[in-house]
């Protein structure tokens, strides 16, 4: 099988008594896109924030490329250039302009040339066809051009993984389809991600493997098809019957 | 109400008011008295303008002194300020004494009268016999004093404003890969600062007033050329130069924030 990009053992997060996760252990495979659903408050974006450092782990271990992130010597920046990260609302910088938005982490993060920073944004603009609102600010965007703005903003870093968290739920109902396309468009290119969604058409249709997470546990993981078609857990079955 | 009835309805209160309080001026037993005491136009003038011969100072001249202190002190406590909240905010356990003190600072000058602050500073810092720190104008002790106040103040603005920003700017900042620095400096920062802009106006107005309290220390600004006229002319028309002087120095400003306040929340109503 290929390379693992993103491992976690048996990682487990308490909220003082609450147990968010409770030992879960999950490999990224890259080109791999694992859907990871559930109820809301199951943990699953507890656990992406845990695997880009944002939330450290009460125990168990993550690791990038081999390399153990719970190492205290380790430059927690330097890890999560190469993890990028979308959020449900958006959190476009109001501030600066679409450009500067998407420039941002190429210039003060991986300290790149303002005009190979600038290059590499226009065409990432250029590709989801917002080039000519590049001098804008966010809030004149519609919500679907703010959350394909945000996807580009973390994929200007040219992160080894992408962990999207449940970045169609803020959205108009109209405004879903544009963002999922681009998605699409991303896992037919092979970017790895890590994706918590309520959009179960959308897991059966792109994701390579599909995680259940009920009360902080993964309680089931298998393909597309073997969770939705035969779900071994009662729990995942009584999931699934809620949602279609 | 239309608005044409509007303004014919604001403007007779208004007169009323202001005829009201004429009146009395006029009308009261001590009216004459009161009106030779505080409106005289030849004490105005003469205060305004000061008369060397008879020792007097101009009140138009010691309001200059003011506004060189408040200028100063205001650049001063922007800079203070924002150290204190970056302190105070910052995380690092390297730094976890300043955090301490920096609460402690904000926790002292705040509740100290102002008053006593320059008393100690003004009169203080010259007993300590400390060369050429011993040795400044009244006038720079004020300034010493009143940043020292008003850093506590607007520290705590500049904290709130910080808090205002929402902690997805942070996330998302953060997970650019951005240090905790960067993130303050090119992504918090900006967004708090607007923030704070009205309530950082509000505090640079109290400050110019009470660039007046350093009168106590022997400073001549307007108020104590305002005293020093009132003392020797046995008439108080100087005061109300002064006090119509430091109107047109606050008025500007507090009309200049009341706008960029409406302006801010057309805005935001626009945005839900």
């Amino acid at each position: 099988m290929s390379e693992i990009v993103l491992s976690l053992a048996n990682v487990t997060k308490r909220f003082g008594d609450h147990e968010v996760l409770e030992g879960v252990s999950l490999d990224l495979h890259s080109h791999e896109v694992v859907a990871l659903i559930g109820h809301s408050g199951s943990g699953k974006s507890t656990l992406l924030r845990c695997a880009n450092l944002l939330e450290p782990v009460s125990s168990g271990a993550i690791s990038l490329f081999g390399q153990n992130l719970q190492d205290p010597n380790i430059d927690e920046d330097a890890v999560r250039r190469h993890i990028g990260m979308v959020f449900q609302s958006f959190n476009l910088f109001p501030h600066l302009s679409v450009l500067d938005n998407v420039m941002l982490g190429p210039i003060h993060s991986l300290k790149e040339p303002k005009e190979i920073a600038r290059e590499r944004a226009l065409g990432l603009l250029e590709r989801i066809g917002l080039a000519n609102r590049a001098q804008e600010f966010p809030d004149r965007l519609s919500g679907g051009q703010q959350q394909r703005v945000a996807i580009v903003r973390s994929l200007a870093m040219q992160p080894a993984l992408l962990l999207l968290d449940e970045v169609t739920s803020a959205l108009d109902p109209t405004l879903v389809g544009e963002v999922l396309d681009l998605l699409r468009e991303l896992a037919a290119q092979g970017t790895t991600m890590l994706i918590a969604t309520h959009e179960m058409n959308f897991c059966r249709e792109v994701a390579s493997r599909v995680a259940f997470l009920h009360q902080g546990r993964l309680v089931e993981i298998g393909s597309a098809k073997e969770i939705f078609e035969s779900p071994q857990h009662v729990e995942t079955k009584r999931f699934l019957e809620r949602v279609s | 109400m239309s608005g044409r009835r509007a303004i014919v309805a604001s403007s007779l209160s208004s007169l009323l008011i202001v005829g009201a309080i004429v009146a009395i001026l006029y009308l009261a037993p001590g009216g004459a008295t009161v009106r030779n005491a505080f409106f005289d136009p030849h004490s105005m003038w003469q205060a305004l303008v000061g008369d060397p011969s008879k020792g007097l100072s101009s009140v138009g001249k010691g309001l200059l002194t003011n506004a060189w202190m408040f200028v100063v002190a205001e650049a001063l406590v922007l800079v203070c300020g924002l150290l204190l909240a970056w302190v105070r905010l910052s995380h690092s356990p390297v730094l976890f004494p300043f955090r301490v003190l920096s609460t402690m600072y904000t926790d002292v000058f705040r509740g100290v009268p102002i008053l006593l602050v320059i008393f100690v500073v003004g009169f203080g810092v010259p007993a300590l016999q400390l060369g050429t720190i011993s040795n400044q104008s009244p006038a720079v002790y004020g300034v010493a004093a009143l940043t020292i106040t008003y850093s506590a103040y607007v520290a705590e603005v500049f904290r709130a404003g910080i808090y205002a920003v929402p902690q997805g700017q942070l996330l998302a900042a953060r997970s650019l890969g951005l240090a905790h620095s960067t993130t303050m400096r090119r992504v918090i920062l900006p967004q708090a600062v607007r923030t704070v802009i009205p309530p950082l106006l509000n505090d640079f107005i109290s400050l110019q007033k009470d660039t007046a309290l350093v009168s106590t220390l022997g400073a001549i600004e307007a108020t104590r050329a305002a005293q020093i006229y009132a003392s020797t002319e046995f008439n108080f028309s100087s005061y109300t130069v002064a006090s119509l002087l430091f109107l047109a120095l606050t008025i500007p400003l507090t009309r200049f924030t009341d706008r960029l306040i409406a302006k801010d929340r057309t805005k935001r109503l626009a945005n839900v």
